[in-house]
């Protein structure tokens, strides 16, 4: 009998312990099955975050360290800059990247640091419990404001790839989702065209994927799914923002 | 040469590609040579980072990559370079860190001072670790022990600081450069670093352990490797100690104000000599416990109002009267000035005596 669908050599066996419906286990596979399709295992050297991904070298086989929260662009440039023969990735929340770690991701963007950088998007702090998040939408409740976001006390969520886009140092950024199966299929494309970019040497990518985080969201799967698409991708439009080479 | 510039040189010697930093008085002319220098050195990485914190980021991941690394800053830019430092210590990786110390607490000045003595030798950040502490006291010895803290970091897979001052680093002295003693890889066991898993199974380097009981393995594991390097690399230079009624303890800049002052106090007359703590951690317990067989008198100078007076202390465990000056704020006081304060507390302790 022909196989068809099979756990990416790049994927460990091993129990996730993400929750259910949560994005990040799609995106580990996602990962793993383009550095298997790329064939670039062996060089790939990952920087999982302070988060609920710190476990992702509990899942991704392939050299990885761990970041200090929101240092992981800083860890990528200096392990980059060492061997720039490899294939170096950060993987980050938007606590992680857009709020504690917004100064390393910013300049190592604008250096235009050959690396890449997945940033999950869940418009909340998953791993210590549902906090506001940098990417909170207006109004949005969570454990810091019960009453939803205010923008005139907290703020305006922010659009990482629409601000790094104004960047010198940016080549490519696309932000995407994991909420379907036609978007999931746009998220490997985009995984794979940002590990391209830099195997090219073309400077900084970035894919920014909405993932949804039912247990923080207060829904069940299916609601924190169609969230993304009636509500959060609204806020959040996805698509190509910045590609260099169009 | 100056004191900044020889660092930069010796650490370019002893094999480092890798510079980040962030500008700091009174520290900026060893970024200046870095930014020059690695250009010239195959595959040197030198990155004016964005803060103090990304730059130690930055020497994390070079450090993991292979590479010899080093970042550099004064009193402010190190506190805020803990974080990583910590991590550093936790994942057990090697790093050199220079801290040119200024006058403080908060922005301070930008004048030598001594109070990061307990920052740097009492690990610095948060958690049970400590961090091998070198505190030159010329820009001959600033040459040198930068070639040894490469050594010492690759040897333990540990940060290792040179703890200056704003004088050392300024001070223009004659410096010659020894050879390189070892190649890096007869110090070090390289199985830890991440080039891609090519033939060999995936390596992670992490410093989250969940489980308490390996948690705590992985500190006594640690404190394991401290004890080693207690036991082996204690460095420390004595000075007229043989017949002397009095010993002072200083290192870096306060022992050579010390030493000027101990050579007028000995044309004088007076039995004075010198221990010079040159690891500050470990600190040389030994010498000072086998000195307080013989005299009953010490003498703390330090550019702070006491940090390391409390190693002193504990090392003589109340088996000797220990004396006390310190100058803080960047304040440096002369030989002269500090003669006249050792031999009035030289004459004190005579007088007790008979």
């Amino acid at each position: 009998m022909k196989k068809v669908y099979a756990r990416p050599k790049t994927l460990r066996d091993a129990h996730l312990h993400y929750c259910p419906g949560c994005g990040h286990s799609i995106v580990h596979r996602l990962i793993a099955e383009v550095l298997d399709e790329l064939n670039v295992r062996e060089q790939a050297i990952g920087v999982p975050p302070a988060g609920c991904a710190v476990l992702a070298y509990d899942y991704l086989d392939i050299d990885m360290v761990e970041a200090p929260h929101g240092r992981g662009a800083a860890v990528a440039t200096g392990i980059k800059r060492v061997r720039p023969e490899n294939l170096v990735f950060s993987y980050q929340g938007d606590g992680d990247l857009a709020a504690i770690g917004t100064a390393e991701t910013f300049h190592a963007a604008n250096r235009g640091e050959n690396i890449t950088i997945f940033f999950i998007n869940n418009a909340v702090y998953g791993m210590t419990g549902g906090q506001m998040a940098p990417t909170t939408l207006p109004g949005q409740k969570t454990t810091t404001s019960p009453a939803g976001r205010n923008t005139r006390r907290d703020g305006y969520p922010i659009k990482v790839c629409e601000v790094f886009a104004l960047l010198g140092g940016t080549a490519y950024l696309e932000r995407v989702a994991v909420n379907k199966p036609v978007a999931i299929r746009n998220a490997k494309k985009a995984i794979a065209k940002a590990f391209q970019y830099q195997m090219k040497n073309l400077g900084f990518s970035l894919v920014e994927i909405l993932s949804p985080c039912p247990t923080n969201w207060k829904m069940n799967a299916v609601d924190a799914c169609k969230w993304i698409d009636e509500i959060m991708s609204k806020e959040f439009p996805l698509g190509v923002i910045k590609d260099i080479k169009c | 040469m100056s004191g900044n510039n020889a660092i930069g040189e010796a650490a370019v010697l002893a094999g480092c590609t890798c510079y980040f930093g962030y500008p700091i008085t009174p520290q900026n002319e060893l970024p200046e040579y870095m930014a020059r220098r690695l250009a010239e050195v195959p595959g040197g990485v030198f990155i004016q980072a964005e803060s103090e914190i990304a730059a130690i980021n930055m020497v994390l991941g070079a450090s993991v990559a292979g590479a010899r690394a080093m970042t550099s800053s004064s009193s402010p830019g190190i506190s805020l370079k803990q974080e990583g430092i910590s991590f550093l210590a936790a994942q057990e990786l090697p790093a050199v860190i220079v801290n040119m110390m200024r006058g403080g607490p908060g922005l301070g000045n930008i004048s030598p001072a001594q109070s990061d003595y307990f920052q740097a030798t009492r690990g610095g950040g948060h958690g049970d670790y400590k961090i091998i502490v070198l505190g030159p006291a010329s820009v001959q010895e600033l040459a040198d022990l930068t070639m040894l803290a490469f050594d010492l970091a690759d040897m333990y897979r540990t940060p290792v600081m040179i703890l200056g001052d704003g004088m050392i680093g300024q001070m223009m002295e004659p410096v010659t450069f020894r050879a390189k003693k070892k190649e890096r890889h007869q110090v070090l066991h390289s199985d830890y670093i991440l080039s891609g898993a090519k033939g060999r199974p995936a390596r992670i380097i992490k410093s989250l352990i969940l489980d308490p009981k390996e948690e705590e393995e992985h500190n006594w594991k640690l404190f394991r490797k401290y004890q080693r390097i207690e036991q082996q690399e204690v460095r420390y230079e004595t000075f007229l100690l043989e017949d002397a009624a009095l010993a002072v303890l200083a290192y870096g800049t306060a022992a050579r104000i010390a030493k000027g002052a101990i050579k007028r106090l000995r044309e004088e007359g007076l039995k004075v000599g010198m221990i010079r703590p040159i690891t500050l951690w470990p600190f040389p317990v030994k010498i000072i416990q086998e000195t307080a067989k013989d005299l009953h008198d010490f003498f703390v100078f330090e550019m702070s109002t006491g940090q390391m007076i409390e190693d002193v202390e504990r090392a003589l465990g109340g088996k000797a009267r220990v004396h006390f000056y310190g100058r803080p704020g960047g304040v440096v006081p002369t030989p002269v000035e500090l003669a006249r304060i050792i031999s009035r507390h030289y004459y004190q302790s005579q007088k007790r005596k008979k």
